[in-house]
């Protein structure tokens, strides 16, 4: 009986529960006088429901998590066990072919000596499954009685039933910030893994990256300077894309506020939002097939020989335009912010259309456009498709847009795919190298945030 | 009134007048006026003369069109999409809707102060260099400071600001805020100062002040305006026109309007009958 079984279990008896209240509280309201009493019988009916199901499936849960180890420790204690080798390796894939038999996954056991392990499984399953399935009812049972036998013609379930979908939204709420915890400690536990082999200083100031996921033992054959990569980041995501989009979203976000006619703005705002919607898979195949090409090019025509069609600048100038509609719609809604009187008063002044917007509209929406541009950074610094797809693998510390640069994510990509184990210092330096460009990029949110914050107060 | 007489120069003969001043020439004739939002017609065949060294009310309910067209005085109903003016309106005898108009000279000629004050989010030296740095007024940086000072002490303004000019224009009270616009809009020399309801966002005391001022200022400018306070326009104007349903009812001196009204919609409106 696998936990899928008893979670079915726990919405077949919840249903039980369900109809049982509810009719018990139909019986109450027959009886009550003028038919009326505390919560409509589908709040008895939810009630009792909710009692018989989230109790058996928070056990279901818990067996799900605890019989394994009850099984396993079960069948070390069988005396076919004491046979086993001590190597992890061998042992993990013996026991692993003795449970396949018991459970019927398989047909026979390859390893002979799986072969005394398969009853001692056998026995142990069924054992914990009786188990689990017994604890299960007595759970659904005793959790279905206490809430049925509490319904009364006056008994508020409305309330509590109400109370319950609180719990709900509130749980559903923590998912997403336990996600987040959770992916945060998994990096600091691999990360401090690999500082624990590799010198946080040679990392974040090394100025050589070669990580040889091949080698063996210690780290001596490969060097871990992450400085290119930091380099790489910064120059594409942070140079080049900026370059490209600040400009580009400015003057479209004053264009559309200020120039345009309400029907043009209609049609070209959500055409431009859309570009935010476009996969970056499908900007990488651009990037690649036909930008990098072209830079090639260039580079080739103005005389540079051994131009390399991987580029930073192809890279680059394909990235700034996927978040010209982070900088252009932040910045286009700060512009928008700024009250009518101020333009007014710009204007009443005898000043231009132009100058107004330079000297009064851009300035008093400074605040939300460096945070449009701060939440683009982050975003840019943080992709990978395109630079997995333009921008090279080789980790140069260049200034030249047309050299190949490789990127902290293209890096994390490379060390995490490739065949190298997980207690290699190049796979570990993967988390590293995440763990900075977390860190990176929820500074750079957290500032956006508060200035976005500190702005909307100034204006309201 | 406390009018104080200014020279009287020879009136302008070009001026129809409509509604003739004898003392002083005309600066601004309006003849004809009509004012369209789309379709609507929210200012209906207006014809006044706005004289210089005065101030002129503008009274009436709302809705009435007086702000209307106090916003076609300098051109400012142009920023609003659908906005058409008809008929003429000349300052000192050229007709500002003829093409060959420069708008931003004309509002650099007709200043403008609004119903709340709206001093950029600059310090305020800044906010009253902003005129004189677009128009190109002052060659120096000293003659730069020295227009910032003079334009702050004519608004009432210097001797409060003067330890703290680097501070943002925003900080300021709302009654500072709003003799901020008036320093500003005077920095640039203007000839006529239009003002759509000044006081309407500030205390009676940062009224009064601004009372003050406006009566200070007209000796140097013609001033016009807007106000929903009857005692206010009795207060500080000289001249006063009665706005209703986008016309002019009456315009006349503010004595003779608040005293002996020629109309009976005017007196209905100041003894409060409606309005």
């Amino acid at each position: 009986m696998s936990p899928a079984i008893l979670f079915v279990l726990a919405f077949g008896l919840g249903l039980v529960g369900w109809l049982a209240g509810r009719s018990r509280a139909w019986a109450f309201r027959k009886a009550a006088p003028g038919g009326r009493i505390n919560s409509l019988p589908d709040f008895h009916a939810w009630y009792v429901g909710l009692w018989v199901a989230v109790p058996t499936v928070l056990f279901a849960l818990l067996w799900g998590a605890i019989s394994p180890a009850l099984v396993l420790q079960h069948v070390l204690a069988d005396p076919a066990a004491a046979a086993l080798p001590a190597f992890g390796f061998e042992r993990e894939a013996i026991m692993g072919e003795a449970r396949a038999v018991a459970t019927g996954a398989a047909q026979a056991v390859f390893n002979s000596e799986a072969q005394g392990l398969v009853e001692p499984y056998r026995v142990a399953i069924t054992r914990y499954e009786t188990i689990g399935l017994i604890v299960t009812l007595i759970v659904a049972f005793a959790g279905g009685a206490f809430a049925f036998l509490r319904l009364r013609p006056d008994f508020t379930a409305r309330t509590r039933v109400e109370r319950s979908v609180m719990a709900l939204l509130l749980l559903a709420s923590l998912v997403a910030i336990l996600t987040t915890i959770g992916i945060v400690a998994s990096l600091v536990f691999e990360t401090v893994r690999f500082f624990g082999m590799v010198s946080p200083l040679d990392f974040l100031l090394g100025a050589h990256w070669a990580p040889d996921p091949m080698s063996t033992g210690a780290p001596e054959g490969s060097s871990f300077g992450a400085i290119p990569l930091f380099w790489g980041t910064i120059y594409i995501g942070a140079i080049i894309a900026m370059a490209v989009s600040i400009p580009l979203g400015l003057m479209s976000a004053v264009y559309l506020t200020q120039y345009a006619d309400a029907s043009v703005r209609k049609v070209m705002k959500p055409l431009l939002e859309i570009l935010a919607g476009v996969p970056t898979v499908v900007y990488g195949y651009f990037a690649a097939l036909t930008v990098a090409p072209a830079v090639r090019d260039v580079a080739q025509a103005i005389g540079i020989a051994n131009a390399s069609t991987e580029s930073a600048l192809a890279a680059g100038l394909v990235m700034g335009v996927m978040i010209i509609p982070f900088v252009s719609s932040m910045a286009d809604d700060s512009i928008a912010a700024v009250p009518q009187a101020m333009r007014d008063g710009s204007l009443a002044m005898g000043a231009t259309r132009a100058e107004t917007i330079r000297k009064v509209l851009i300035p008093a929406a400074l605040p939300g456009i460096v945070a449009g541009i701060m939440l683009a950074v982050s975003r840019a610094i943080g992709e990978t498709m395109i630079v997995v797809m333009a921008a090279g693998a080789s980790a140069n510390l260049t200034a030249n847009p047309f050299a190949s640069m490789t990127t902290v994510t293209f890096q994390i990509v490379a060390m995490l795919t490739g065949e190298g184990s997980f207690d290699h210092p190049a796979t570990l330096s993967a988390f590293a190298l995440g763990m900075v460009l977390f860190l990176v990029t929820l500074t750079l949110n957290f500032i956006a945030l508060r200035v976005v914050k500190r702005y909307r107060e100034a204006y309201e | 009134m406390n009018a104080p007489v200014p020279a009287a120069e020879a009136a302008n003969s070009s001026a129809a007048p409509v509604f003739p001043d004898p003392v002083s020439p005309s600066k601004i004739s309006a003849r004809g006026v009509s004012v369209y939002y789309g379709q609507k017609r929210a200012i209906d065949d207006v014809s006044i003369e706005i004289p210089k060294n005065y101030v002129t009310a503008f009274i009436g309910p709302s809705g009435c069109g007086k702000s209307t067209f106090l916003r076609s005085l300098n051109r400012m109903n142009d920023t609003i999409p659908g906005a058409r003016v008809e008929g003429e309106i000349l300052l000192d005898g050229m007709d500002i809707y003829r093409s060959a108009m420069d708008v931003v000279q004309l509002r650099a000629r007709v200043g403008m102060v609004f119903q709340k004050p709206n001093p950029f989010p600059k310090s305020i030296y800044e906010n009253i260099a902003y005129g004189p740095r677009i128009h190109g007024i002052a060659a120096s940086k000293g003659e730069l400071d020295g227009i910032v000072e003079q334009s702050l002490q004519r608004a009432g303004l210097w001797d409060e600001v003067k330890d703290r000019l680097g501070d943002s224009g925003t900080a300021l009270s709302g009654g500072q805020q709003q003799r901020l616009c008036i320093a500003r809009a005077i920095a640039v020399d203007p000839e006529v100062i239009l003002m759509d309801e000044p006081c309407s966002a500030l205390d009676p005391i940062a009224t009064a002040r601004i009372e003050e001022l406006i009566d200070e200022l007209r000796g140097r400018y013609a001033i016009v305006i807007v106000t929903h306070s009857m005692q206010q326009a009795a207060r500080v104007s000289q001249r006063t026109a009665f706005f209703h349903l986008g016309k002019i009812v009456e315009y006349g001196t503010t004595s003779d309007i608040f005293t002996t009204p020629r109309e009976e919609r005017t007196k209905d409106y100041i003894t409060g009958r409606y309005g």
